[in-house]
């Protein structure tokens, strides 16, 4: 099996490709890869606890959560973005990461795939 | 021992979005990205500019002026500095009228010594043919 490695910038609410990444992220899991997944920029939303499910809007914490259990996914937020927005360490849900982007790059080096998604 | 080489393209506006400078950022984080990898182990980066994204090059940027922000050609500039390989899309700089008079080519006076490189789209497709991973901004 192999190791996916995926980055993201786009945001939780006002776009669907965090959706789609993780998602992605899932359907590897369960094919039995690992996945190392980076948020950065407006996709550390994903990295503030607390969120509620509306129909309306993505709601990915419980999925995600389900992930993390499965002991081969690693989920990290970009420490300084998330500062910068005003999620703190205590914001960070259980099983998230914290770390800086050099994280990201270092998880490419052993990675068997690199999925860069969204820019907006 | 190994080197793994990773190319940045970026593609999307300065300013309107984040992604340009994360891209940057991101990129230059290469830099210190040892201390998660074995002993002899890298990872390269390289940072290409095509369409929109050769807007990020300009010279004279004001984004501190404006909103208070460290400007992108900030950032580009430290790319140089860091002697990260910089690649500029002649064809794209060609349909904004811009030149190399233009943008950003150097970090000579912050001590740089590695300088822009202005080609044609075939050479950027070349650094994506060879790079390890892709990472599309």
């Amino acid at each position: 099996m192999g190791k996916l490695t995926i980055g993201t910038f786009s945001s939780l609410v006002g776009s669907l490709s965090l959706d789609f990444s993780i998602k992605l992220a899932e359907a590897a899991l369960k094919k039995g890869h690992t996945v190392d997944f980076w948020m950065s920029g407006n996709a550390t939303m994903l990295a503030k606890k607390g969120q509620k499910a509306f129909k309306v809007y993505s709601f990915l914490a419980k999925t995600i959560q389900e992930m993390i259990a499965t002991g081969n996914f690693k989920i990290t937020a970009c420490e300084a973005c998330a500062e910068a927005r005003g999620y703190h360490k205590e914001d960070c849900p259980d099983g998230f990461l914290r770390k800086s982007m050099d994280w990201y790059l270092a998880s490419t080096f052993d990675a068997d795939r690199v999925l860069h998604i969204g820019g907006d | 021992m190994a080197t793994k080489r990773l190319a940045f393209v970026i593609r999307s506006l300065p300013y309107k979005t984040e992604a340009s400078r994360l891209a940057l950022t991101h990129a230059i984080s290469s830099q210190t990205v040892e201390i998660y990898l074995n002993d002899g182990d890298l990872v390269e980066a390289s940072v290409s500019y095509v369409s929109d994204g050769v807007l990020n090059c300009l010279k004279g940027q004001q984004g501190s002026k404006h909103y208070g922000i460290t400007t992108i050609e900030g950032h580009a500039k430290n790319s140089l500095l860091l002697d990260l390989k910089v690649l500029v899309c002649k064809e794209d700089l060609d349909k904004f009228g811009l030149t190399e008079d233009n943008i950003l080519m150097d970090a000579e006076d912050i001590g740089g010594e590695t300088k822009a490189n202005i080609v044609s789209y075939s050479e950027i497709q070349k650094e994506m043919e060879t790079a390890d991973h892709l990472l599309f901004c």
